[in-house]
């Protein structure tokens, strides 16, 4: 019997593992040399950069020549700025605390523990509900600060939560308003939807900060803030609302007939048969639309809110600390990365799942 | 519920029951089958619903034109005939402070179209090479894609901008500026490059010239075949342009301006503001990684099987990149690719952030100086569903050529 033959060389091994990712053809090969150099380049300019050439501290400012490489030290200075804009001194550990409240309940809603219709907005009204007392204070001991003086990384986890708090159920709302049976009803939901989502976001928040006062009796306005969040809300239920009926659309329609045979009312078909599984089956379009509505809280900037955007332009506007944009935007980029990457991967983490037919 | 009708009518007509119950018993089953009646109840729901919808928006309009009248601001359009007193610094037209506020308005809705189109073109192109080097056999073409599409896909485009203009802005004055070649000039009032210089009605002679060789193109398409036709009509078409700059154009003006040194700022040529760049750059790079990924999923979802059977029938790989892949993956991608065309549109309102004045940002501006609100809101809304729609229209014209013909 003869022995067993060594694999051909040219289909296994090191070598082969080589050649098939890099040099399949003569032009790959081009291609891998070209980018070889231009990742070590990259990495090397971005190293230099940002660690070896960095300075981490300083004495005065002066110090900090902008050639050479980061200059930290401006975060060290600006970093609270930055975090927790006007918000008093002594109290941002509320601040920070506040923000923990709404992370934890980011996190625990990732968990499919809390994947019911009932445990789910309980989660978020009491995370949401932490977040404001804490924020507001004006009890037990706690000195009032309103929200004028909410600001930084804070003041964009409450525009992003209150969005979502509100938007969510205003998102059901418009999908099954858009699916009723009633025509005038669901044509003119329709068409706000249309309209909504065909207007840029920043209108909409423009429209709610400086012209609403213009259409609307006073008892009915509240703060600018609040006008903003409502607004921000109703375009974000505009999005969602159609994630929603594409997922309400992709129940079958047997078992609504059924519920309806056995005499299940509308509400009790709604909440325990067609939401839950429209929900589940739309898990990663509507992270998806968590992720958008994160990055897309940096545009209330323009219309005069101090979040984290506006306190880092705040940071380098001075003149003092002028030079240093690069260190500070690249701070405010890791900032927003650090959230909206952790949720994109969990998505797409979700999406894999489901696909394989878990969840 | 038909009990409980039928016991209140009852009792309120003890008199009709004791009686005689001829006459009410029509109106308790005329009443209580109106309300068993879905069609009665449908019908009363949404004459409510219209009811309360009509009333909200009456309510508003009624409070905002008293609280305009208050501030005793004349209702209607007439203001666009008014002049605005304000200078715009970047237009494709041209525009002062005598320019009426209709012209600054469409000065605005050019700025953002232009900036808009240019953005759609570089990201597909740029979305392009992304997703190929994303799908590649290549490790490392597909290292550096992931990082690109991760990277800029996960800070907002806001950030980006501000980032791009802080750059911009940085750069050395113009005397210092950088030279990139002759008469390139890269400073912080922007890059300057020479350009033919035409006045409007050159630019409206080349314009009518390319309609009608569009016209031409398009009329003689059974004639001759494709690559003669191209080819005759560009040699028609720089004929055409030559013929016209030659007769058409004022004498003393050179046909290429180049940028030159005046004092503190360039003089002629054509200059990309910071503003402009810096917004164009953002929406580029961002939109591009948005792009990539929706194409990328366009290639992935080609069945395999169709690749496989152009390669049994010996198609080369290039043959079936261009017969199978790319039309099958472009009828896949399409509809999402139209969904992000009109997003990255409305990202052009950004554009406010660092002083690109866009359509948003002139109305604005308007709104502050003329406070006609109403009018100016309904322009802007207007103006962007208009825009909107029409991308939207042109992807559906798009989409019907191309989806596969016959039963689906």
């Amino acid at each position: 019997m003869a022995d067993a033959m060594a694999p051909p060389a040219r289909q296994m091994g090191a070598i082969a593992w080589l050649r098939k990712h890099f040099f399949n053809t003569w032009y790959d090969a081009i291609f891998s040399i070209i980018f070889a150099v231009l990742i070590f380049w990259g990495l090397q300019a971005l190293i230099g950069w940002a660690f070896v050439n960095a300075i981490w501290r300083v004495e005065n400012k002066n110090q900090c020549t902008h050639d050479a490489g980061a200059c930290w030290a401006v975060i060290e200075s600006r970093g609270r700025l930055i975090l927790f804009g006007l918000y008093p001194y002594e109290e941002q550990w509320r601040s920070t605390l506040a923000c923990f409240a709404v992370i934890i309940t980011i996190a625990l809603s990732c968990l499919p523990r809390f994947w019911s219709i009932r445990r789910l907005p309980l989660l978020w009204v009491v995370g949401f509900g932490a977040f404001v007392l804490l924020m507001r204070g004006g009890f037990a001991g706690l000195p009032l600060v309103t929200s004028e003086k909410w600001g930084g990384l804070s003041l964009t986890i409450f525009i992003f939560s209150g969005v979502f708090v509100i938007g969510m159920p205003l998102a059901v709302v418009f999908a099954l308003a858009r699916r009723s049976s009633l025509p005038v009803i669901a044509k003119s939901t329709g068409f706000f939807i249309d309209i909504v989502r065909s207007l840029p976001l920043l209108t909409i928040l423009f429209a709610a900060a400086v012209i609403v006062p213009l259409l609307v009796p006073e008892w009915l306005q509240g703060s600018k803030l609040m006008r903003v969040v409502v607004a921000f809300a109703v375009f974000f239920a505009a999005y969602q609302a159609e994630i929603i009926r594409a997922g309400l659309q992709s129940t079958p329609d047997g078992q609504a007939e059924a519920a309806s045979a056995l005499g299940m009312p509308y509400w009790s078909l709604v909440v325990d048969i067609l939401l839950p599984q429209a929900f589940r089956n739309t898990l990663p379009s509507t992270i998806n639309q968590a992720v958008i509505t994160f990055k897309e809280t940096s545009i209330v900037t323009i219309i005069g809110f101090f979040e984290v955007m506006a306190s880092g332009n705040a940071a380098i506007g001075t003149g003092e600390w002028g030079n240093q944009y690069i260190e500070v935007y690249v701070f405010l980029a890791l900032i927003y990365f650090v959230f909206v990457f952790g949720l994109s991967r969990y998505g797409a983490w979700l999406e894999k799942r489901m696909r394989l037919g878990h969840a | 519920m038909a009990a409980c009708t039928t016991r209140w009518f009852w009792t309120d007509h003890t008199f009709g029951a004791a009686f005689d119950v001829a006459p009410n018993h029509f109106g308790d089953r005329f009443m209580s089958q109106l309300f068993a009646s879905q069609k009665f109840r449908r019908t009363t729901l949404q004459v409510g619903f219209a009811i309360a919808a009509a009333l909200l928006i009456v309510s508003i309009i009624l409070t905002g034109q008293r609280n305009i009248a208050d501030q005793g601001i004349a209702t209607g359009f007439g203001f666009l005939e008014r002049t605005t007193g304000w200078p715009m610094n970047f237009s494709v037209i041209e525009v002062s402070g005598r320019s009426t506020y209709a012209r600054v308005l469409w000065a605005g809705l050019l700025n953002t179209m232009l900036v808009g189109f240019l953005t759609l073109v570089f990201a597909t192109i740029l979305g392009l090479l992304l997703a190929l080097m994303r799908v590649s056999s290549n490790t490392l073409m597909k290292l550096v894609g992931t990082i690109y599409v991760e990277v800029f896909r996960n800070v907002p485009v806001i950030l980006q901008v501000f980032f791009w203009y802080a750059i911009l802005t940085h750069l050395p004055s113009p005397k210092q500026a950088y030279s990139i070649a002759d008469g390139i000039y890269l400073s912080n009032r922007g890059l300057m490059f020479p350009a033919p210089s035409f006045s409007g009605n050159d630019l409206l002679l080349l314009a009518l010239a390319f309609v009608a060789l569009c016209i031409g193109i398009w009329a003689s398409r059974d004639r001759f075949t494709a690559t003669r036709r191209w080819v005759g009509a560009a040699a028609i078409f720089g004929v055409l342009c030559a013929v016209l700059l030659a007769t058409g154009r004022e004498a003393d003006v050179p046909l290429i301006s180049s940028p030159a040194l005046k004092g503190l700022r360039f003089v002629g040529g054509i200059s990309l503001k910071p503003e402009f760049s810096a917004l164009l750059i953002g929406l580029v790079l961002f939109g591009a990684s948005y792009i990539g990924e929706i194409i990328r999923g366009g290639l992935l979802s080609v069945d395999r099987g169709k690749l496989e059977a152009g390669t049994a029938l010996g198609l080369s790989s290039f043959q079936i990149n261009r017969l199978i892949r790319i039309p099958l993956a472009f009828r896949a991608m399409l509809p999402s690719l139209t969904n992000q065309y009109v997003w990255l549109m409305k990202g052009t309102t950004v554009g406010i952030a660092i002083g690109y004045p866009d359509y948003f940002a002139v109305v604005s501006t308007s709104i502050n100086q003329s406070g006609q609100t109403m009018e100016l809101m309904t322009l802007l809304m207007g103006g962007f569903i208009v825009i909107n729609y029409s991308i939207g229209f042109a992807m559906n014209m798009l989409n019907e050529r191309i989806k596969l013909k016959g039963r689906s």
